[in-house]
């Protein structure tokens, strides 16, 4: 399979960037300080609907360090990415429990804190919305009275005015009729889970000054310098080259630093105090439910089958709650119907997505997009019609596994490049979890072990114009620094970039400097790092630009060797002649110019540039949704096996397996690393993660000691393995991979609890309380 | 008196700082002393991040005060060199976004030199007091037990 | 970060502490004491205490102390819950313990802290409930021995400006045969929706629990049943269900109906295994 023959390319490079991690040297955003800088506080509200009264912040701007205080009359408009529907600070109500309602700037961050305790908010309390499903409802009260002043400000988002409903995404695929004449069987059934939260260790921190020139200079740790830069310049009409952006390591972000939410309020803060550093640093609280969250979902879905297992129909209701604002959350439901149907062929298809608002803190990108919520619905759903039909999950998915000549749920058309192979993937995982010895076997001790399957794709649902570019400078030593604003967050991105080049220039990874940081000055323009879309798009933009240095050194090299540049190659820090390797300059001399031995010199600096965009994506048809939503879908099968003691109601997780088609993995001990992890993300959230609201809407576990993380002693032994179908325009074939480890876990853990405890479990997290309801419930 | 001077050895150096008593040793550490090594995360003792070590022992360092820590002993991830932990957890890839590696690199060195002969019980036991969002634990977990099993041998 | 300023002080004896004490409160201050300190600093960085004076007792001698004498067990009231648990002293009490928060955060935590914790689970307290312990405790006119039997109700009642200083426990009892089991909604680290804990002494089963009710509780009318072979199984623990001393609390954690779910388990548990023990 691998006949690139390649050095650098699917080798375990070591991390560049984990010897400075261990020894606690990195710097992240709030490790910076600049003297004189001051703190921001917010004030949040008590309420999750409820109108302003009044504000009072007399006694907070009497109280010592104060320099500011701001409300939402500061700024009474609406931001956001896709919808602007929220203003930055609360204004005239509030739509969800910790909405920020003020911000104190004041010399120290205590101070900054105190005063803003002393704030005083009158709320004229309004009914409060806690379910989609109740939101849609005609009678419910709205919770944004003037959508329809909204400004859309990505094309392709359709909110209904005077309904609570922020986007509604369509798909019609085939004829529902002919669908369900042709289906022997069906399934039905509804699923749901609460919003829960990334909780990324590094909270949420940014800080802001403005000069007197205009110039915004925005320290912040975000997924998208430039997504924040773009936002800035459109919501306080300043020309985006005023704006810099700096990142520089992040700490985890999981799709929760997508969001452009602090970076606001600090420019904010900052112009009211007259442009002086203000620094803005969530706590853990703020951090889980003022900043937004992991999206919830109700749904139902109906699937129709042919006595043998064919799938013919399939009809989603999806109702995405977004909580208070749209944010991505208008994307992801988006997302979620792109790919309703996961990776079958089905050829009559439904889809009604709905971004539903409610009064929950509102929702931005979680690692999958929308994913791992459609999948837990859509991979229950087809256990359930394996079990009506009496056939081996595993079976019923080979059944129907999607392939080339298929057409994805919006009819973009597959081919042998841009879907990976399923099954595959599923005939992998089907020996890696041991699934011939039973999907369920009794221990001596009468525990329960069962396992349970998944199979999942994702495509990535970048926006049509999606870009990254690439800078390299050379280095007198021949070296070469790589400049990208890939934001590394931990998933290694800067390293597989490193390695890219390396291949590329067929130069040692010693010899390349790649900066970490990221600033919006100096690096070329990238959208955002998210989507599993690094990788591809930044990765092809390392190659563009190490063509061009290429070109560039054969063209200074051939010169100095007296030849024609066809004549040479360039690699091991050489530009050498091709059939006469002994014939070689070494770049560090051709790098910075060459120089003739009598002193004449020719050249100058090689400066390699390149970029890349996805192409040919388009808007999805609002009535239809006929469209291509992405450039690639990567697939996978992920298995879960537990170990359920049937008295108590509770289990553990034994095995979780994921097998993933990568295209090519560029650096396998990195992909291991993010399918364990993207399991654990994904097994923690299914097994535990929620918030837990009160009848007002308020959350009750806004800590770590009481929102339930999945601890190491929990963790279940991870299984991984990769298949390799190239993706034609990938780097070296990549296909994105980072988000995957997540995408299947809630499914695959639904679907083993489910035959072990023998009750259908279709909501989430799955505690022991509610395995136990859900029991107890059937044999009532 | 609302603040007051506390003398501290900071990796193994005596210092002296003027805090608030109102103050947490996290604070001290990264707003003082500009060690930025110990990362606030929940400041509530709940995730393990802001880990030191206050005389050989790991502390959540959001969770005490600076004048609690009193003529103590404190070490924090900028104290630790070159060790066989560190390395591991490099080589091993235990590592991903870094932002909970000096609390799990403290704790971990700590529970090695406290417990030599750690079963996997009490490093379950330790290491639960750490929170790692990104890499699930496992490339940890086995860092530690390859130095208690290398520390093993070499004895 | 605690956002309002307070006064700190470390006192190196127990009458030091009530001095400083009643001094402050003479001046008509809010003053707190700890020891450990981390609840105090959770609550106090949510603005749910705000004392302008604390009184740190960790640095008196006798709150430090961990050692038998005669036919005691004495636990200083600022020794660790690491501590606790790694001198293994009171085995029930070790297991117990080490059930609380994290292994780092019991760096820190200390019994004393515990007992008197303002939340409603205070787990440290189940073994010496069990062991009929003896708190002393540090009082205006000196060292005041007093059963815990007696001074607890929904919490240790002290008086205005008190304190424990030690716990005191018979060690015969210490020795017995035990049980304790923890449950969570499912993270093991989390408050307990009920923790458990019993000890068999002279053929009779004593029980406590933590977590079911609004504060931990130890029943004679409970153990009566518990030791009543003459009433079987389901029988005797909807017997028991009917005796516990308030509502069970229903929280996020868990509902009513499951926490009622997860004691009967627990209680049958503790009757099969204790029923076991000679």
């Amino acid at each position: 399979m691998d006949t690139q023959n390649l050095t650098y390319v699917g080798k375990d490079i070591p991390r560049i960037d984990l010897k400075d991690k261990a020894y606690g040297k990195v710097r992240y955003t709030n490790d910076e300080s600049k003297p004189g800088t001051l703190s921001a506080a917010l004030h949040i509200s008590t309420h999750a609907h409820a109108r302003l009264k009044h504000v009072d912040v007399n006694e907070a701007l009497k109280s010592p360090g104060v320099h500011a205080v701001i409300t939402g009359e500061d700024f009474p408009y609406q931001v956001g990415p896709l919808l602007g529907d929220r203003p930055p600070i609360a204004y005239k109500k509030v739509r969800y429990y910790g909405e920020p309602i003020a911000v104190v700037v004041a010399d120290q961050e205590h101070q900054a804190k105190y005063a803003a305790g002393l704030i005083k908010v009158e709320y004229e309390p309004l009914p409060v919305l806690q379910s989609p499903r109740e939101a849609i409802k005609k009678e419910a009260p709205l919770i944004h009275e003037n959508m329809k002043d909204y400004t859309v400000m990505v094309k392709g988002v359709h909110s209904v005015p005077n309904t609570n409903i922020a986007n509604l995404t369509k798909i019609r695929k085939g004829d529902m009729k002919t669908g369900w004449k042709e289906s022997d069987i069906t399934v039905e059934e509804k699923f749901s889970f609460k919003p829960a939260d990334h909780a990324a260790l590094e909270t949420r921190v940014s800080r802001a000054e403005i000069l007197k020139d205009g110039h915004v200079y925005i320290y912040s740790a975000t997924q998208g310098p430039f997504y924040v830069q773009k936002l800035l310049s459109e919501c306080f009409n300043i020309e985006p080259g005023k704006i810099s952006v700096e990142t520089p390591l992040v700490g985890g972000a999981f799709g929760g630093k997508g969001c452009v939410q602090l970076e606001f309020i600090v420019y904010l803060a900052s112009r009211a105090v007259g442009g002086r550093m203000v620094s803005l640093v969530n706590t853990r609280e703020e951090d889980l439910i003022s900043s937004p969250v992991h999206i919830g979902l109700e749904a139902n879905v109906k699937l129709g089958a042919t006595k043998n297992g064919k799938l013919k129909a399939a009809s989603y209701e999806f109702y995405f709650n977004t909580g208070g604002y749209s944010d991505m959350g208008a994307g992801m439901s988006k997302a979620g119907a792109v790919d309703c149907t996961g990776p079958y062929k089905i050829d009559h298809v439904h889809c009604d997505s709905y971004c539903v608002y409610t009064n929950m803190p509102y929702a931005t990108s979680f690692r999958g997009f929308g994913h791992p919520e459609l999948t837990f619905v859509m991979e229950r759903a087809m256990d359930l019609l394996a079990e009506k039909l009496a056939i081996d999950p595993i079976e019923l998915r080979l059944m129907n596994a999607i392939k080339p000549g298929d057409t994805t749920p919006t009819q973009t058309h597959l081919n042998s490049s841009n879907i990976g192979d399923v099954s595959s993937c599923l005939r992998r995982i089907k020996e890696l979890i041991n699934w011939s010895e039973g999907q369920s076997t009794t221990t001596q001790d009468g525990k329960v072990r069962t396992k349970g399957i998944t199979s999942f794709w994702k495509t990535s649902s970048t926006p049509p114009n999606a870009t990254a570019g690439v800078i390299l400078i050379f280095n007198i030593d021949g070296s070469v620094n790589l400049n990208s604003a890939a934001i590394e967050h931990g998933q290694g991105t800067k390293t597989v970039l490193a390695q890219i080049l390396a291949e590329k220039l067929q130069m040692d990874m010693k010899k390349i400097h790649v900066t970490m940081e990221v600033n919006t000055k100096y690096d070329p323009h990238q959208w955002k790092t998210v989507a599993s879309s690094t990788t591809y798009l930044a990765g092809r933009a390392v190659m563009a630009a190490a063509e061009d240095a290429i070109f560039q050194l054969k063209q200074i090299g051939a010169v100095a060797l007296k030849c024609l540049p066809a004549d040479v190659v360039v690699g091991n820090g050489k530009v050498y002649i091709k059939d006469s390797p002994e014939f070689y300059v070494n770049i560090k001399d051709v790098a910075v110019g060459y120089k003739f031995p009598n002193g004449n010199s020719i050249g100058g600096l090689i400066i390699g540039g390149g970029s890349h965009i996805v192409r040919h994506l388009t808007p999805l048809d609002p009535e239809t949704g006929y469209g291509k939503p992405g450039p690639q879908w990567t697939v996978g099968a992920q298995a879960i096996e537990v170990e359920y003691d049937p008295q108590e109601y509770t289990y553990k997780i034994i095995k979780a397996a994921t097998v993933l088609d990568a295209g090519k993995v560029i650096n396998p001990n990195a992909a291991i690393g993010q399918m364990r992890g993207g399991m654990y993300l994904g097994l923690s959230w299914a097994s535990r993660e929620t918030f837990m609201f009160n009848e007002e809407g308020r959350v009750l576990n806004p800590q770590f000691r009481s929102y339930d993380i999945l601890r190491a002693s929990e963790v279940p032994e991870y299984l991984v393995d990769f298949i390799e179908t190239p993706l034609v325009d990938g780097p070296y074939g990549a296909r994105g991979i980072g988000e995957y480890g997540v995408i299947g876990m809630a499914g695959a853990l639904s679907n083993s609890l489910s035959i072990a405890s023998g009750s259908s479990l279709n909501q989430l997290p799955l505690t022991p309380e509610f395995i136990w309801e859900s029991v107890e419930g059937r044999n009532d | 008196m609302l603040n007051q001077v506390v003398k501290l050895t900071i990796n193994g150096i005596e210092k002296e700082v003027y805090v608030r008593n109102a103050e947490t040793l996290i604070h001290t550490l990264r707003h003082e002393l500009g060690l930025m090594g110990a990362k606030p995360a929940c400041n509530n003792g709940d995730c393990g991040a802001c880990t030191v070590l206050v005389d050989g022992l790991p502390l959540n360092s959001c969770h005490t005060l600076t004048v609690e820590n009193e003529n103590r002993s404190i070490t924090t991830i900028e104290g630790l060199t070159d060790t066989t932990i560190q390395e591991r957890f490099i080589k091993n890839w235990a590592i991903q976004c870094g932002y909970c590696t000096p609390g799990f690199v403290l704790n971990s060195y700590a529970l090695i030199e406290t417990e030599p002969d750690a079963d996997d019980a009490t490093i379950d036991e330790w290491l639960d007091s750490n929170i790692c969002r990104c890499t699930g634990y496992q490339e940890i977990k086995q860092t530690v037990k390859e130095v208690i099993q290398m520390r093993g041998t070499n004895e | 970060m605690i956002n309002f300023d307070f006064e700190y002080c470390k006192p190196k004896t127990w009458a030091e502490a009530i001095k400083q004490y009643n001094n402050y409160r003479s001046q008509n201050k809010q003053v707190m004491y700890v020891a450990g300190a981390t609840e105090f600093i959770s609550r106090a960085r949510m603005d749910e205490v705000n004392p302008e004076v604390i009184i740190d007792i960790k640095e008196i001698q006798e709150c430090r102390v961990i050692h038998q004498q005669n036919s005691e067990l004495i636990i200083g009231a600022a020794v660790t819950l690491t501590n606790v648990a790694d001198s293994n002293v009171f085995p029930l009490l070790t297991k117990v313990v080490k059930q609380i928060a994290t292994k780092t955060e019991r760096n820190k935590i200390t019994i004393g802290g515990n007992l008197m914790s303002n939340l409603p689970y205070k787990e440290g307290i189940l073994p010496f409930l069990l062991a009929d312990s003896k708190i002393v405790i540090a009082t205006d006119k000196g060292l005041e021995k007093r059963s815990i039997l007696q001074v607890f109700t929904d919490s240790i009642n002290l008086r205005d400006g008190e304190f424990i200083v030690q716990i005191i426990t018979d060690i015969e009892i210490i020795k017995q045969p035990f049980f304790t089991e923890k449950r969570t909604k499912q993270s093991s680290v989390n408050y307990p929706i009920l923790t458990s804990a019993a000890i068999k002494v002279d053929g009779l089963t004593r029980v406590a629990f933590s977590g079911l009710c609004p504060y931990p509780f130890r029943l004679q009318q409970i153990e009566n049943l518990v030791n009543d072979p003459s009433v079987k199984g389901e029988k005797r623990i909807q017997k028991i269900m009917k005796q516990l001393p308030a509502p069970i609390v229903e929280d996020m954690h868990a509902t009513q109906k499951y926490r009622a779910f997860v004691f009967e388990r627990i209680v049958s548990k503790i009757i099969e295994q204790m029923e076991a023990v000679s």
